[in-house]
C-alpha cells in the first residue's frame, strides 16, 4: 500500500500570456519509509509538482485543474476543502522549502515558530511546547538550543536556519515530508549535513521523504526510486540504481551525459541543445522531441506518450519514450 | 538602545543650529517693517524708532541672531511682538490643539485605510481593488481647503452633526469638535497609508514564510495575523513617521478654517502680523518636532522589526 500516490495530476499557473500547465498529467508513488527523488531541469514543474500536493503555491494564481493525490487513511488531498487540507499540512505531510533564509518570519522568534505548529494540532501548554521545540533542536543537532529558541532567524547561519525549518517540519512526526531542494542555497560541506540529517530521520522512524533536486549526486546518495520530469511530465521512473546505471528515456540519457565527474569518465560534457518547450502552448507528441538526437516522425504526432513497463520486467523502471514501446512491446 | 537613542539627540544640535541660521536668515528677507505693524501707520517716526530700539530691530544683523540664539537656549524661543509674550507660553497654549489634530487624524488614519488595505490586497487585480484604489486617489488629489468646506456645508450647517468649529473644554468635547478637522488630515493620510500597507501585504503574502506558516497547516487568519500583517506593518511605520511629520506643519490650512487655536493658527496670525520673533521660534519648534516624530518612528521601526537596530 503506497503511502502517497498521485495519478494524472494537472496543475495550471495563470501567467500573463496564459495559462501554463506547470504539471500535466503527473504520476507517482511513495511508499512508506522510502525515499523518493524527483529530479529535472529548473521549470521542469518538479516543484510545482510537490507544492500542489499541499495546494501551497506561494499566493500565484495557480490551482489543481485535474487528478487525485492519495494519501493513505486520509483520501484525495485534491478534494479535500482548504480547511480540511490544513488540518492534513504538518501533521500527516510536512514541508521543507528551498530557501532557509525566506522560509522563516523574520519577526517572529525561532522557538514560537516551532511550537506554533505543536500548538496548532495539539492541545499542549504552553512551557510543554517549548520544551517540545527544544527537544526538536537537539533532535536536528542545532548546537546550544535553548539560546537558539529565543533567536530571531537573521541571527542564525543559513545551515542553521535550515535545521530549525527541518525541526519545524518534524515536529509532529509527519508520515511524509516533502523537501523542495532543501540543500540548494546551502554551501556543500552543510548539503551533506542536511541530507544526512535527513536520511537518518527516516532510517530511526519510517518517515517517508519526497525530494526534489536538480542534483544527481544527491539522488544517488540518498533515493530509494526517483522520478525525472520534463515540461511538466514524468518522462521516466524506477528504482534509482536502474535509473541511473541505465537510463531508457532520451532525455534521461542527455542528462546524465552533461553531468560533469560522471565517476571518472574521461570526456567532455555534452549539452543539451535548444530550450524546454513553452508550456503555455507545449508541441503536441513527446515534450522532449523537439530537443531529441533520437526523434522519429512519430515522436511528434497525437498526444505525449504514457509511461510504459520496459521489457515486461516488474522492477518499476518504466519511461515515456515511444521508441522504447517498439523495442520493448507496449506495457 | 538607550545610548542609541542619546546619540541620535546630540547629532540634533548641529541640526537645530543651522534651522535658527536658515530660518532667521530668510525672515531677513521679508518684506514689512514689523514695528510699524506692531504700532499702527499713524505712528510716528520717534515712536517707530522707540519700538524698534526695544526689540532690538536696529541692531547689526549677526547681533540679532545671537540674541535669537540666546532666547531659544534659555528657552523662551523669544518674545512676541504682538502678545508682548515669551513664545513659548504661546507654543505651550497651543501646542495641545495641534497635537490633538495631529495623534486623532493618524488614529483616524489607520482606521480606515487598514480595513481598505486588508481588503483591496486579499482581492488584488480585481474590481474591488481597483475600485479602492480610485477612491483613495482622489483622496489623496482633494484639496484639503476644498475638503474643509464640503465637511463644514454638508455635516456641519447641512446636518448639523458637528460644529462648524472652535474647540472645547476637556477631553471629550474636543473629541467631538476637533473631529472635522483631523477627518481632513485624517483622510489623505489614511489614503497614503492604504497605498503602501496594501503593496507591503502583497510582498509580504508572496513570502516564502507564508508558505511555511501554511504548511503547518495554520487557518487563513492564523497566517494573516502572526505572518503577514507584522511584517506589513514595518514598512508602514515609516510611512506614517514621514506622514506625521509632515501633518505638524500641514494642520495650517485646517486650523484656520475650523478656528481651532493651534500653532499653525499661531504661524499665520504671525506672519500677517510680521511678528517676526514669533515665526522664528514657531520654525525652530516645527523643526524640534519633525526630528523628534522621525526619532521615535526610527525607534518604533527597530522595536518591530528585530533586524533593525538603531545606530
Amino acid at each position: 500500500m503506497s503511502l502517497l500516490s498521485i495519478h494524472d495530476l494537472v496543475a495550471e499557473f495563470d501567467s500573463p500570456s496564459g495559462i501554463a500547465r506547470a504539471v500535466d498529467g503527473v504520476s507517482f508513488d511513495a511508499q512508506p519509509g522510502e525515499i523518493f527523488g524527483i529530479v529535472g531541469e529548473s521549470g521542469c514543474g518538479k516543484s510545482a509538482t510537490c507544492r500542489a500536493i499541499l495546494r501551497l503555491f506561494g499566493g500565484a494564481p495557480a490551482r489543481i485543474a485535474g487528478g487525485r493525490i492519495l494519501l493513505d487513511g486520509v483520501g484525495d488531498l485534491a478534494a479535500l476543502h482548504e480547511r480540511q487540507l490544513a488540518q492534513v499540512r504538518g501533521r500527516d505531510v510536512a514541508f521543507i522549502f528551498q530557501d532557509p533564509l525566506t522560509a522563516l518570519n523574520p519577526t517572529m522568534k525561532i522557538g514560537r515558530q516551532i511550537t506554533e505548529v505543536i500548538r496548532r494540532h495539539q492541545t499542549i501548554t504552553r512551557a510543554k511546547a517549548r520544551a517540545a521545540a527544544l527537544q526538536l533542536l537537539r533532535d536536528v543537532h542545532v548546537t546550544s538550543p535553548e539560546r537558539r529558541l529565543d533567536s530571531y532567524p537573521h541571527e542564525l547561519s543559513g545551515g542553521l536556519r535550515q535545521r530549525v525549518v527541518i525541526a519545524m517540519a518534524l515536529a509532529l512526526r509527519p508520515r511524509l515530508i516533502i523537501a523542495d531542494e532543501p540543500t540548494t542555497a546551502l554551501d556543500v560541506t552543510v548539503q551533506d549535513q542536511i541530507l544526512r540529517l535527513l536520511k537518518e530521520r527516516r532510517d530511526r522512524l519510517g518517515t517517508s521523504i519526497i525530494l526534489i533536486t536538480h542534483d544527481l549526486g544527491v539522488v544517488s546518495q540518498i533515493c530509494d526510486r526517483m522520478a525525472v520530469m520534463y515540461a511538466g511530465r514524468v518522462v521516466e521512473t524506477g528504482p534509482v540504481r536502474e535509473v541511473l546505471d541505465s537510463p531508457s528515456h532520451p532525455y534521461t540519457q542527455a542528462l546524465l551525459a552533461a553531468l560533469p565527474g560522471q565517476v571518472g569518465r574521461e570526456q567532455a560534457l555534452t549539452p543539451i541543445e535548444g530550450a524546454p518547450p513553452s508550456l503555455i502552448s507545449p508541441p503536441p507528441g513527446c515534450r522532449f522531441a523537439p530537443r531529441c538526437k533520437l526523434a522519429q516522425p512519430d515522436c511528434v504526432i497525437g498526444p505525449p506518450p504514457p509511461l510504459h513497463a520496459r521489457d515486461g520486467v516488474s522492477s518499476g523502471h518504466v519511461d515515456a519514450c515511444i521508441l522504447n514501446e517498439v523495442a520493448y512491446g507496449p506495457a | 538602545m538607550f545610548l542609541a537613542i542619546l546619540k541620535r539627540l546630540l547629532m540634533l544640535v548641529p541640526v537645530l543650529i543651522g534651522i535658527t541660521l536658515i530660518s532667521f536668515l530668510l525672515l531677513q528677507i521679508m518684506p514689512g517693517d514689523p514695528a510699524s505693524r506692531a504700532m499702527g501707520s499713524r505712528a510716528s517716526a520717534e515712536d517707530l524708532q522707540a519700538m524698534r530700539e526695544l526689540w532690538g530691530l536696529d541692531k547689526p544683523i549677526w547681533v540679532q541672531y545671537f540674541y535669537f540664539l540666546r532666547d531659544c537656549v534659555t528657552g523662551s524661543f523669544g518674545v512676541s511682538i504682538f502678545h508682548k509674550q515669551p513664545i513659548i507660553t504661546l507654543v505651550a497654549d497651543r501646542l495641545p490643539y495641534t497635537l490633538a489634530i495631529v495623534l486623532y487624524s493618524t488614529v483616524i488614519a489607520l482606521v480606515i485605510a487598514l480595513p481598505f488595505a486588508i481588503l483591496a490586497a486579499a482581492n488584488r487585480g480585481r474590481f474591488l481593488d481597483v475600485a479602492i484604489r480610485q477612491i483613495f486617489v482622489v483622496l489623496i488629489a482633494l484639496p484639503p481647503f476644498w475638503l474643509c468646506y464640503v465637511l463644514i456645508l454638508w455635516l456641519a450647517l447641512n446636518l448639523g452633526m458637528f460644529p462648524t468649529g472652535g474647540v472645547g473644554t476637556g477631553f471629550f468635547a474636543n473629541l467631538y469638535r476637533l473631529f472635522l478637522p483631523s477627518l481632513v488630515v485624517g483622510l489623505s493620510t489614511a489614503a497614503l497609508i492604504q497605498q503602501s500597507l496594501r503593496a507591503a501585504l502583497i510582498d509580504a503574502m508572496k513570502a516564502d514564510y507564508v508558505d511555511t506558516a501554511r504548511a503547518k497547516g495554520l487557518r487563513g487568519y492564523e497566517v494573516f495575523l502572526r505572518h503577514i500583517l507584522p511584517n506589513s506593518l514595518i514598512s508602514t511605520i515609516s510611512i506614517i513617521g514621514v506622514r506625521v511629520s509632515w501633518i505638524i506643519g500641514g494642520t495650517v490650512v485646517v486650523e484656520k478654517i475650523f478656528s481651532v487655536p493651534g500653532l499653525g493658527s499661531l504661524l499665520i496670525d504671525s506672519i500677517v502680523s510680521r511678528d517676526l520673533p514669533v515665526i522664528r521660534g514657531l520654525t525652530v519648534f516645527f523643526a524640534v518636532m519633525v526630528v523628534t516624530v522621525n526619532l521615535i518612528a526610527d525607534i518604533c521601526y527597530a522595536l518591530a522589526d528585530p533586524r533593525i537596530r538603531l545606530e
